[in-house]
């Protein structure tokens, strides 16, 4: 003990301290609070007071109709957010590459990374008014169209493409960045070898710069498989509505519903929980898969 | 490179430049529309007429929220959380990335320690043991609830721990033979070399907190804790009537919504548009930063 506390490590354990209490009250805790999961809880018995009833909440949820519908809604819109998301910043960085004017360059992404940086809740309140039937910009151009005002955020056909295409008009900016930083990166000797064999430039951006950003895009998507089950929280809670549970009602917002709204404490912690496991298995699968064939490490 | 300037070489570079910005127009256009509506009159704003520029130029709606108290608390509320938020996640993050840094022959524990932090990333318990946790330890309706659960940015930390380990070694060694204590090294010799990436932290943690509103909704109880964007999702998104008393009701039928919220939306952005400009700056830095390691 004596030798400990003259040791020169003391203080680095000490710097570590405060954080580690604040992990341990709010991480930490709540981690031990997945008992709630497996009891009837009542606010005033407690965590250890509450009855214990097995596993009685998770036989519940393969009744509750909402089930399913939340399972595949969450799939479908984080599938969808994923392969977008990939797709249109990588076009776009290839696009983008072509421009020779710096300046332009420099413009373009100040404009596009602005949206990354608003909340859900102004983005939302943004959305409600463009995409509005009655006045809103949207629905207008479409009208000088002839197109009959269509209702975007009330209407299930077309809520989830409003939530793929909104998510990935706030976050594309962002991601070509990452994108762009790769192709910057690329040996330009590449492209000049490539043209003298004749290839022309659709050839070499096929040949040299696909080639080239491979290793961040396999990085990228093996990183986003830990995020299937998060379908955009905030997104959704702010644009979603009765009417479009159908197709919008996600994990995530059930268990807000429950659990905050209802106060089915217990049900609600058990559907957090069956998230949260499959979560980390897919995270640690997606974290081995980039570290073996991106040479990934977090730290 | 050789450069072809063939025909299809050419139209490619005309439709290439107008895509990009009709792109680019995409991502500003919406704003630049709300932000004439919320300039505009009530009734050239129900009837759908303005486009891009303000029709029946009026300053009412933000006449409006100058004139509505709730605003300006939650509003205080919100630079409060920042102000507060912003410094001791700062503060930890350092403190935290700093003996995190340093390898695991000199600091043993250390790979312990790092695991602590990661497990927090990989599994969480859920909304609800969450918030009965922060419920259980009494934060409920402080401002400390909107501080304190978040204060380890688990994230922040791995990245300054990687820039941390990036700086030369020679330094810290030639220090210590001179008696400098880790403290000394730290905010010596760590920080101000440092000061980029903190730039970075700082920046994200302020955007991060002035731009949260869930944990405000679900850990206030009163309204008038909640900081901006939580009101501002309560009014415009949920429509709570509780904050229209009916004199403003009344006033909001005169002005019509449209042009309320498109004002509200305004004001509770400007602060993100106002630092906009550093933001990009350091952000393109804060991505490479992050992705690039030894």
């Amino acid at each position: 003990m004596q030798k400990f506390l003259r040791s020169e490590r003391l203080p680095l354990h000490l710097m570590l301290l405060p954080s580690l209490a604040i992990l341990a009250v709010y991480s930490y805790w709540p981690m031990a609070g997945i008992m709630i999961a497996f009891e009837k809880y009542i606010p005033t018995k407690g965590l250890f007071g509450s009855p214990w009833v097995g596993l009685r909440n998770f036989k519940y949820l393969f009744y509750l109709p909402d089930t399913q519908r939340v399972i595949i809604n969450t799939l479908s819109i984080a599938s969808m957010k994923i392969v977008a998301g990939l797709i249109v910043p990588i076009v776009i960085a290839l696009l983008l590459n072509e421009v020779r004017k710096s300046m332009f360059k420099r413009a373009f992404q100040t404009l596009v990374y602005l949206p990354h940086f608003l909340s859900w809740v102004i983005l939302g309140g943004i959305l409600i008014d463009l995409l509005s039937p009655s006045n809103g910009l949207v629905n207008q151009a479409l009208g000088v169209f002839g197109i009959q005002p269509i209702f975007f955020l009330g209407d299930n056909n077309w809520f989830q493409f409003i939530l793929v295409s909104s998510d990935v008009w706030k976050e594309f900016g962002f991601n070509t960045i990452v994108y762009l930083a790769a192709l910057t990166g690329i040996n330009p000797t590449l492209y000049e070898a490539a043209s003298i064999d004749g290839a022309n430039r659709l050839r070499q951006a096929w040949h040299v710069t696909m080639p080239g950003i491979m290793p961040i895009a396999i990085l990228m998507v093996t990183l986003s498989i830990g995020n299937v089950l998060n379908a955009g929280f905030d997104q959704i809670f702010n644009l979603y509505s009765t009417p479009v549970y159908e197709s919008g009602d996600i994990i995530d917002t059930l268990v807000y519903r429950l659990g905050i709204l209802q106060a089915q404490y217990g049900l609600a912690t058990a559907v957090g929980l069956l998230k949260s496991t499959v979560s980390l298995i897919l995270i640690a699968c997606s974290y081995f898969l980039a570290y073996r064939f991106a040479n990934y490490r977090i730290f | 490179m050789v450069s072809h300037t063939s025909i299809s070489r050419k139209i490619f570079v005309v439709c290439n430049y107008t895509f990009l910005m009709a792109l680019s127009l995409l991502c500003v256009l919406p704003l630049v529309h709300i932000f004439a509506v919320s300039l505009s009159s009530g009734a050239a704003a129900s009837a759908g007429v303005v486009k891009l520029w303000p029709v029946d130029f009026t300053t009412a709606a933000y006449e409006n929220i100058f004139n509505k108290p709730q605003y300006f608390t939650a509003f205080w509320v919100s630079v409060k959380r920042v102000l507060l938020g912003t410094s001791i996640n700062l503060l930890l993050t350092i403190t935290a990335a700093y003996p995190l840094s340093k390898d695991s022959s000199y600091f043993r524990a250390r790979t312990v320690y790092v695991w602590i932090f990661v497990i927090t990333i990989l599994f969480s318990g859920g909304l609800i043991p969450w918030f009965m946790t922060v419920k259980a330890t009494g934060l409920m309706d402080t401002i400390w609830a909107l501080i304190l659960p978040s204060a380890v940015p688990v994230f922040n930390v791995i990245l300054l721990l990687n820039f941390f380990r990036s700086l030369p070694k020679e330094l810290e060694e030639s220090a210590r033979m001179d008696g400098a204590g880790h403290m000394m090294i730290l905010w010596k010799f760590y920080v101000p070399l440092s000061l980029p990436a903190l730039a970075t932290i700082t920046l994200f943690s302020m955007v991060g907190h002035w731009n949260s509103w869930f944990d405000g909704l679900i850990l206030m109880n009163n309204p008038d804790n909640y900081p901006m964007q939580t009101f501002l999702q309560t009014i415009i998104i949920s429509k709570d009537p509780r904050f229209l008393s009916a004199q403003e009701a009344e006033l909001l039928l005169n002005m019509s919504d449209r042009t309320s919220n498109a004002a509200q939306i305004y004001v509770a952005a400007l602060p993100i548009l106002l630092v906009y400009p550093f933001l990009q700056r350091f952000f393109v830095k804060g991505i490479v930063m992050g992705s690039v390691k030894e």
